[in-house]
Order: C-alpha cells, then sequence, then structure tokens
C-alpha cells in the first residue's frame, strides 16, 4: 500500500486541526476558581477550588459520586456506577475541564471566575 | 453471490465484529480516557466495504452495535455506539465513493469521525458543551487507531481474495 498525495493532504489537515484545538485549548488555559456539579443537566451545587471539601453526588438513578477538592484540583474519589471510568479519569484544574460520569448523567466543570469576582465586576 | 451466502457472510462478519468488540473490551489498557479505544470491530467494516458494498458494512456494523448493547450495554451505550459507528460509517463511504482515497486514509477519517459522534450524543445528554479537551484527547486517539486499523486492514485486504 502506497500513500498518495490525496492522502497525504488529508491526513495532515485532520493533524492540523488536532494541532490547532490544542493551541487554542492552551493559549486559554486558566487555573479554575470553582467547581460546577450538574446531574442531568441541572446544576446542583457550586464549590470553590481553594477550599478542602469532600461532597457527595446524588446522580440519576440512585447513583453516587464522591467528589475531592484539595490544592486548586478536583477529582472523583469513589462512583457507584459499574465501570468507575470518571474515577480514573483524574483530577482536573484549569478551567472549561470536566469529568463525567455517564451511568449517573453527572458532569463535573471547573470554571474561572467565582461568582465573588462575578460580584466585584458589577461593582466597578 | 447467492442468497444463501450473502446471508451467511452477514452473519459472520456479524459474529466477528461482536467477538472482536468483546475482546477489545478485555485489553484494560484502552481505558485510560473513557471513549478511546482501537476499534478492532472497524476491521470488519472496512473489509465489509471493500468486499462487499457500503449498505452492508452499514447493516453489519448496526448489527454488531445493537447486538453489543442487549448483550453488554444500556440504552444510552447504545445511544453512543450507534452515533459513533453511524457518522464514521457515512464519512468513510464517502470517502471511499470519491475513489480517491486509500484504504487507511478512510479507516483514519472514521476513527476521529466514530469520536466524533459519541462526543455529540454526550453533549445532548449532558447538556454541556465542556468538552472540548474531549474532543482533543479523542481527536488525536482517533487518528491513531484509525491509523491501526487501517494498515491492518489495508494488509488482510491485500491478502483477501477479490470475491469472498
Amino acid at each position: 500500500m502506497k500513500l498518495k498525495r490525496q492522502d497525504a493532504v488529508l491526513l495532515v489537515g485532520l493533524l492540523a486541526v488536532a494541532l490547532c484545538l490544542a493551541v487554542v485549548l492552551l493559549l486559554t488555559r486558566r487555573d479554575g476558581a470553582q467547581v460546577i456539579v450538574s446531574v442531568a443537566g441541572r446544576e446542583t451545587a457550586r464549590l470553590p477550588l481553594s477550599e478542602t471539601a469532600s461532597y457527595t453526588i446524588q446522580g440519576t438513578n440512585g447513583g453516587i459520586n464522591v467528589l475531592q477538592i484539595a490544592n486548586g484540583t478536583a477529582w472523583l474519589e469513589d462512583a457507584s456506577c459499574p465501570d468507575r471510568l470518571c474515577v480514573q479519569e483524574g483530577a482536573i484544574r484549569y478551567a472549561g475541564q470536566s469529568i463525567i460520569c455517564l451511568p449517573n448523567r453527572v458532569v463535573i466543570t471547573v470554571e474561572g471566575t467565582s461568582e465573588q469576582t462575578d460580584v466585584d465586576v458589577i461593582a466597578q | 453471490m447467492t442468497k444463501t451466502k450473502h446471508l451467511a457472510l452477514y452473519g459472520m462478519l456479524s459474529a466477528l465484529a461482536l467477538v472482536l468488540g468483546y475482546v477489545e473490551a478485555m485489553i484494560p489498557a484502552f481505558f485510560a480516557v473513557p471513549g478511546m479505544k482501537l476499534g478492532l470491530t472497524n476491521l470488519v467494516v472496512l473489509v465489509a466495504l471493500y468486499r462487499m458494498d457500503a449498505r452492508s458494512a452499514v447493516c453489519i456494523n448496526v448489527i454488531r452495535i445493537v447486538l453489543t448493547s442487549i448483550l453488554f450495554g444500556t440504552a444510552v451505550s447504545l445511544l453512543y455506539s450507534l452515533a459513533g459507528g453511524l457518522l464514521s460509517g457515512a464519512g468513510m463511504i464517502a470517502l471511499k465513493q470519491t475513489g480517491k482515497f486509500q484504504s487507511i486514509t478512510i479507516s483514519v477519517l472514521g476513527g476521529i469521525l466514530h469520536n466524533v459522534g459519541q462526543i455529540l450524543v454526550a453533549m445532548i445528554i449532558m447538556q454541556t458543551n465542556a468538552l472540548a479537551w474531549y474532543l482533543l484527547v479523542l481527536w488525536i486517539s482517533g487518528i491513531a487507531a484509525g491509523a491501526v486499523i487501517g494498515l491492518l486492514g489495508s494488509w488482510m485486504l491485500e491478502r483477501l481474495p477479490e470475491r469472498i
């Protein structure tokens, strides 16, 4: 099998898309200020990343996920879902990063600004 | 090809895809990131696409996905697999129709689109758009997995007879 010109062009193009996405994500990366927990698309909790905490999330169908926060990072310590992929995902800390547990429909997202700074911006 | 032979080939390839999916699920290394996988079943789809036709490839893939979900999965996993499988199938068929690309390139596009389809469904189900990091990781893993499968597939196609 030999790659033709058009194969090479398309493959390089597909790699370039990944590179662009990586550059955009790296350049726009900021340390997060708080984590937002949502279940089935509805926000259920907001926790600051600056404070050490442990929080049990009630997912759908009686499932639970245990969220831990320490040293500005957040991770899932334990989960009731069968595959526990969400636990294996490890810790997140940058704005926009997320951990997802599909069976319990739980999404944990890091947000860059806390409610506190929103108030400050309005006060200016 | 007689109707009986066609039917037998359908059954055999569907079963092969099902088994390959099961074999892959037993390899823990591919669980590093959710959604990241090699896609061994795509070997079967690729062979069906080249040795049978587009319709057969889609049929075999859909049969495989529905069976896998009934046996090992849930309604949600069916949705994810179908989105990935159909988008990847459509992309590979479209690229093959142009007649300008090698099987490895077609497989790479299939690998990427499979992951993109799953992320789209995740965005809809989860009501979130915070999946850009996943998209990057799965885009790259899709290219890598597609290249490996494409290479294996092209070797297989070289050795398989023109009419199976």
